[in-house]
C-alpha cells in the first residue's frame, strides 16, 4: 500500500495512475477493505443464520415480565435463491407452542391474528418480522426470558427445511436494533 | 309573438327552479333542524370533550374492590391489556414505567391503572405477579367480565375475544392510554406510537391541571 501510494503521490492523476500499475492488487484490497467494513456492524450486533438460499437475519425477542405467559419473536428472513419458499412454523425451548401471528393497530386497537397458512417468502424476496406486525408468537413460555441471553430455536420453512437458531433476548420494551426513535 | 314565447318559458324555467330550491330548503331544514330531525336516545348533548371514562368497579392486584370513586382527585393514565399479549401491554407498561421515572416526584399522585381485557386468565395473582416487573406505582385492575365490560364500556373502548388455531384465544384491545383528569374527565390520549418528548408533555399538563 505504501509503495502504491508513493508512486502516486508523483502522478498529478495519481487515482488512475494507480489502477494502471497495479489494478488487481488494489481492487482485491480495496474490495477486501469494503466487505470488512460492511460486516462490522454484523459482526457486533447482529447474529445471522442461512440455509441454501435463505438468510436469517439477527432473531431477537424480549425479556419476559414476571409471570407472563407469551412473547413475540422477530427476524428478518431474505431469499436469496431463484424459487420462492415459505415459513411456515417456528419452535423455542422455552415455549410449549408457538405460532405465526399478525399484530396490526388501526384506529388504536390492536389485532392479533393467526397465520396458519405461514408467510410467503418470494423469490429474490424478504419478510420482517417486528414488533406491529408479523411475529412468532411464543405461548405457554415454560420459564420466564432473561434480557442478554439467548434461547434456541427453529425455523421451518416449505422448500429449505428445518433451520436451528438463536433468539437473542433484548430488554422488555426493546423495538429491536432497526428502530430509532423509540429506543431507551 | 316568438320573443314573448321565450320570455314566458323562461319564466316558468326560472319560477320552478325557485320552486325546487325552496322546496329542497324546506325539507332539509325539516330533516336535519325541524321537527323530521332524527330523535337522540335520551336527549344527552355532548359539549366539549367526549364523555369518555366514568364510573367502574372492579378488583385490584390485591384483591380489593375499588372503584373510580378511589382515585378521585388524581391525575390518571388509564389502559386496557392483559398479560397474555406478547408486544404493546408490557411495551406500553415498560414505557409508563420509564416516564415515572422521568418525571420522578413530579407524578407522585398520578394514578396509572392497567385495566385488564381478560379477567378470565388475568386474576389478581396474576396481575400482582406481572406487576412487579413495572413500576410500583401501576395499579392492575380485573373483575368479573361483567365489571370489566362496563369498565371498556365506560371509556368506550373496544375489547374482543379471538379463538387462535392452537384452541386458546388472544384479545383485541385499544392500545392508546386514556389520559384523566382529577375530576375524572378525558383529557386526551397517549398513542401507542406517539413520539417520547409528546407523551411526557402530556403527562406534565395532566399533572398539572
Amino acid at each position: 500500500m505504501t509503495r502504491l501510494r508513493l508512486r502516486a503521490s508523483n502522478s498529478v492523476d495519481g487515482h488512475y495512475k494507480i489502477l494502471s500499475i497495479s489494478n488487481k492488487m488494489f481492487w482485491l484490497i480495496r474490495i477486501f477493505t469494503i466487505l470488512f467494513i460492511a460486516g462490522l456492524p454484523h459482526l457486533t450486533i447482529a447474529h445471522d443464520f442461512s440455509v441454501g438460499d435463505i438468510n436469517i437475519e439477527h432473531p431477537w425477542t424480549r425479556a419476559t415480565p414476571a409471570g407472563a405467559k407469551v412473547a413475540g419473536g422477530y427476524v428478518t428472513i431474505e431469499n436469496f435463491g431463484s424459487k420462492p419458499d415459505r415459513l411456515l412454523s417456528a419452535t423455542m425451548e422455552a415455549s410449549k407452542q408457538v405460532e405465526l401471528h399478525e399484530m396490526s393497530l388501526t384506529d388504536g386497537v390492536m389485532r392479533m391474528r393467526g397465520l396458519p397458512n405461514g408467510i410467503p417468502l418470494p423469490a429474490g424476496g424478504r419478510i420482517e418480522l417486528q414488533p406491529g406486525g408479523f411475529h412468532i408468537m411464543f405461548l405457554d413460555l415454560q420459564r420466564p426470558l432473561k434480557q442478554g441471553e439467548k434461547v434456541g430455536g427453529t425455523l421451518v420453512f416449505e422448500r429449505a427445511g428445518v433451520v436451528q437458531i438463536e433468539f437473542q433476548i433484548d430488554a422488555i420494551g426493546s423495538q429491536g436494533s432497526a428502530s430509532g426513535d423509540h429506543q431507551h | 309573438m316568438k320573443t314573448l314565447m321565450v320570455i314566458r318559458y323562461a319564466a316558468w324555467t326560472i319560477l320552478a327552479a325557485l320552486a325546487f330550491l325552496t322546496a329542497a330548503i324546506a325539507l332539509g331544514w325539516w330533516r336535519v333542524d325541524g321537527p323530521g330531525r332524527a330523535q337522540t336516545d335520551g336527549g344527552v348533548e355532548i359539549k366539549g370533550l367526549p364523555q369518555i371514562g366514568g364510573p367502574f368497579t372492579l378488583v385490584n392486584q390485591h384483591g380489593k374492590i375499588v372503584s373510580n370513586k378511589d382515585f378521585l382527585g388524581k391525575p390518571k393514565l388509564v389502559f386496557f391489556g392483559f398479560t397474555h399479549c406478547p408486544d404493546v401491554c408490557p411495551t406500553t407498561l415498560f414505557e409508563i414505567t420509564t416516564r415515572l421515572q422521568k418525571l420522578g416526584t413530579e407524578a407522585s399522585d398520578l394514578q396509572v391503572l392497567f385495566i385488564t381485557a381478560d379477567p378470565e386468565r388475568d386474576t389478581p395473582e396474576q396481575l400482582a405477579l406481572y406487576l412487579q416487573s413495572f413500576d410500583p406505582r401501576i395499579v392492575a385492575l380485573t373483575g368479573t367480565q361483567e365489571q370489566v365490560d362496563a369498565a371498556v364500556l365506560a371509556y368506550k373502548a373496544y375489547a374482543k375475544k379471538v379463538p387462535s388455531e392452537g384452541g386458546g384465544y388472544t384479545m383485541d384491545h385499544t392500545a392508546s392510554v386514556f389520559l384523566m383528569d382529577r375530576n375524572d374527565r378525558f383529557m386526551g390520549l397517549i398513542d401507542y406510537h406517539e413520539q417520547e418528548a409528546s407523551a411526557l408533555a402530556k403527562m406534565r399538563r395532566l399533572i398539572a391541571k
